[in-house]
């Protein structure tokens, strides 16, 4: 049957026009207006990438700044009230502006590919889902130049530091992470009617890549909680511009509502944002360890298993707290429980590697600091779950090195992974590898000499969020810093590698990597415009 | 599965377009509360830019499907979508309800020293628990004098409101068994009801804020009530105008028997507002 696709370029006019409407022939739009106005998921996925590079320099830069200020102690560089801005809004950004669009552009480029989709289910509201996000983080970035500058009571918000004694950019703070929330939440709903409807003849669930099932959970995920996000928000509107007392004990509200609601938001936002990444690691592995994924049905159960569980753990960020004694341990126990399809997900992907025919490159390279320094940040993450011991956790440089294991190392490096790994496609070009290799090993480098000595300085008591510390604290902050200086040029030499690797390189075939079985290693690198107008044959693989 | 004919639009204006206006829409709103009246008219562009787009939009999506571009394919995308677009709104519900479980549970005993948590108890030692909660603890904080008797209007509104999800739902049966004239009666009836609702919500908001000083600012009370009853009566609103919509379509003779997945996404939408209202009714009104 003819496609109503319209054509790619003004050269490609011979595919027949069907029957009615369908036949006109819509051309393209060049330049600007391409990229403004395309309904085309490879174009959009694009456009996510790019956002979330252009993000993850800015939140970066105000890591930069914190990590200046705290290269010695004393207050150097920056007022206190700054640095509470830089704290808050590099968090915001790298979790909304930075990860999240990172995934959600993966996911775009990919998911159609590899289930043999011609684009996303609802291909107008994909790019709705991308404008939004560049109009949300505009307003949200606007509020360092506002009266009392921008937010500075750190990402969580916690009332009543974000409500009685917030800054008034807050209600703009509030309003553009409404904006972020449903550019979400469409996205995910996209992605869940791809997946569920899109896939090619013969592709059942249980054949899908890994990527394409963890999108699906991550989906679900992000449709049942940015909804309660967007209802916590919206009270903290109401208390701080409609004198409403959702989170003030005086008219019987109570802030640890606002706690409790945020983190039933927030936890499954944790998985949200790590579970794309467990997607991108097991199609890696098995591609360069040239075997079938080990335990493919249980890494499956698993991603469920850990969705599932990840809405009955969220008090655990709030052991300090006050909560009833109960509460103290089904939250830490039901929060232990995770450590177990987690710790099925790293012996299926360390089984995959055993008598793999195993090859390093930049990709797999990733791929395996992403095992083993993921792992790290799984591990101190059980120690956090230890209810009596986080009371002496909670709250230091031990949490801040415990989450930043798990999304710079974790989330951010599977990011990499995938970009390393599909850029042939992209481009039809393979990345540099001499500079491939070389951004990796500075990256490993200073990502652990940032993050590991803050386990030592939390361990010994230094609170996170402080712009100050006491003097015991100065050489691993001093080590910290200059490892985040690192970290922060070598992502320069990221930006190089892709922007080469758009321009020239050695040229990929289609099948990019010799172990790559998936179906986007069927269509032509660079990937056309256009792929799969008609389904493509699908041979479901052995796991 | 796909046959190959699976509709992708050519590129649209829309999406972009409803995304500036609703950053207009919120750029508005901000200053309207944060730096003053400024913002309102900015406010109103923005939110008749959003509506306009949102038409214009529609309208494209319609003119595709009445020119035959949809396959079966596509119309299964259209009942995932809207599937998980209601389950989103079903966990924005959730929040609200959770909220109110919460303070009543245990926020509200626990500042009267109920449990192993007695310093909030400190606070206000004199304050007692009750709900609804007309005396909150804050001294600067004025309580309703009074609450609705759930077995007036809020058991009409009840009443009104699941008569609506029937009406609808003859309204359904009919189209689908071609009888038009019948479909859109019923379906005015349904309309007609949404807009009674609609009008006594907004007679008992202001009997709420002149006799019985129900006020947003009456603490937890008051804010729970409002919060509920008012994003639910928006999205009561919201659902009138897509019958009302769907109801222009009918009269201009769109849909057929086993092809009008618009109406059913309307109608899905309207008992989904329908079931939250029973919700609200036991737990905000009666209970």
């Amino acid at each position: 049957m003819a496609s109503h696709l319209p054509p790619k370029s003004s050269t490609q006019h011979s595919q027949p026009a069907s029957a009615g409407v369908a036949s006109q022939a819509h051309e393209a739009p060049k330049g600007l207006k391409r990229w403004l106005l395309t309904t085309n998921h490879k174009e959009i996925g694009t456009l996510y990438l790019v956002l979330s590079l252009t993000m993850f320099f800015v939140g970066g830069l105000f890591a930069m700044v914190i990590r200046a200020e705290l290269f010695q102690p004393g207050l150097q560089l920056v007022e206190p009230e700054f640095f509470n801005q830089m704290t808050t809004m590099h968090g915001l950004i790298m979790i909304f502006g930075a990860v999240m669009p990172a995934f959600v552009g993966l996911a775009n480029w990919m998911v159609p590919l590899q289930i043999g989709a011609p684009d996303m289910a609802l291909p107008r509201l994909n790019n709705f889902s991308f404008w939004l996000l560049p109009v949300a983080f505009t307003l949200l970035l606007s509020t360092f130049f506002m009266p009392g500058g921008a937010p500075n009571f750190g990402w969580t918000s916690y009332a009543p530091l974000s409500t009685t004694y917030s800054p008034p950019s807050t209600t703009f703070f509030i309003l553009s992470l409404h904006m972020a929330g449903i550019s979400s939440i469409l996205g995910a709903i996209n992605i869940i009617a791809t997946i569920l409807n899109l896939r090619t003849p013969g592709m059942r669930l249980m054949d899908m890549p890994l990527f394409v099932w963890t999108w699906l959970i991550t989906a679900f995920l992000l449709i049942a909680v940015m909804p309660v996000l967007a209802g916590v928000i919206t009270m903290m509107l109401l208390d701080i511009n409609f004198g409403t007392s959702f989170f003030s004990a005086a008219g019987g509200g109570d802030p640890v509502l606002f706690q409790h609601l945020f983190w039933f938001f927030g936890h499954p936002e944790v998985y949200i944002m790590i579970l794309p990444a467990f997607g991108i690691v097991s199609v890696i592995i098995p591609t360069f360890a040239r075997k079938p994924l080990f335990g493919y049905a249980s890494m499956v159960y698993a991603t469920a298993s850990i969705a599932i569980l990840s809405f009955l753990v969220w008090s655990h960020h709030m052991f300090t707290v006050g909560l009833p004694l109960v509460a103290e341990l089904f939250f830490m126990y039901s929060t232990m429980l995770i450590a177990v399809p987690t710790g099925v997900k790293v012996f299926n992907w360390v089984t995959t590697l055993f008598r793999g025919s195993i090859t390093f490159e930049p990709p797999m390279l990733f791929a395996l600091a992403f095992v083993v320094l993921f792992t790290i940040g799984g591990f101190s993450g059980l120690m956090l779950a230890i209810s009596p011991a986080d009371f002496q956790y909670h709250d230091t440089y031990f949490v801040v090195a415990h989450f930043h294991y798990v999304l710079v190392p974790g989330a951010v490096f599977a990011i990499m992974a995938g970009v390393y790994y599909w850029l042939p496609k992209w481009t039809g070009h393979y990345p540099n590898l001499r500079l491939s290799q070389w951004h990796f090993w500075l990256s490993v480098i200073g990502v652990n000499l940032t993050f590991f000595p803050m386990h030592f300085a939390g361990l010994a008591g230094m609170p996170r969020r402080i712009p100050d510390y006491a003097l015991q604290f100065a050489d691993f902050n001093m080590v910290t810093s200059l490892g985040a200086f690192l970290f922060g040029l070598s992502q320069l030499l990221f930006v190089l590698v892709v922007v080469l690797c758009v321009r020239g390189g050695e040229k990929a075939p289609a099948k990019a990597w010799e172990g790559g079985e998936d179906l986007e290693w069927t269509v032509p690198s660079p990937a056309p415009l256009h792929t799969f107008e008609t389904p493509p044959d699908f041979q479901p693989r052995r796991h | 599965m796909s046959g190959g004919s699976y509709y992708v639009p050519a590129s649209s204006k829309w999406p972009v377009l409803a995304s500036l206006a609703l950053g207009t829409m919120m750029v508005g709103t901000g200053t309207l509360l944060v730096f003053g009246m400024g913002g309102l008219p900015v406010m109103v562009i923005g939110l008749l830019a959003v509506l306009g787009v949102m038409t214009l939009w529609f309208r494209d999506v319609i003119h595709e499907s009445r020119s035959g571009l949809y396959d079966a394919q596509m119309d299964r995308s259209f009942r995932w979508g809207m599937g998980w677009f209601i389950f989103s709104e079903v966990m924005f519900f959730a929040a609200f309800f959770g909220t109110l479980f919460y303070v009543r549970t245990f926020a509200l005993p626990w500042l009267d020293g109920e449990g192993a948590k007695g310093v909030a108890a400190l606070l206000w030692p004199d304050f007692t628990a009750s709900w609804p909660l007309l005396e909150p603890p804050g001294e600067a904080v004025k309580g309703p004098h009074e609450t609705f008797s759930p077995w007036q209007l809020p058991l009409v509104n009840t009443l009104i409101l699941v008569s609506s999800s029937i009406t609808l739902t003859v309204a359904h049966e009919a189209l689908k068994e071609g009888y038009r004239d019948t479909a859109r009666h019923w379906l005015g009836g349904t309309v007609l009801l949404g807009l009674c609702f609609i009008t006594i919500q907004g007679f008992e908001y202001h009997e709420a804020y002149t006799h019985y000083g129900i006020t947003l600012q009456a603490g937890i009370y008051g804010a729970t009530f409002f919060l509920m009853t008012g994003f639910h009566g928006l999205h009561v609103i919201i659902g009138t105008l897509i019958l009302i919509a769907i109801l222009g379509r009918v009269l201009r003779g769109h849909f057929t028997r086993d092809d009008h997945f618009a109406f059913e996404a309307a109608a899905w939408y309207w008992h989904f507002v329908d079931v939250v209202w029973i919700g609200l009714f036991t737990f905000v009104y009666v209970f």
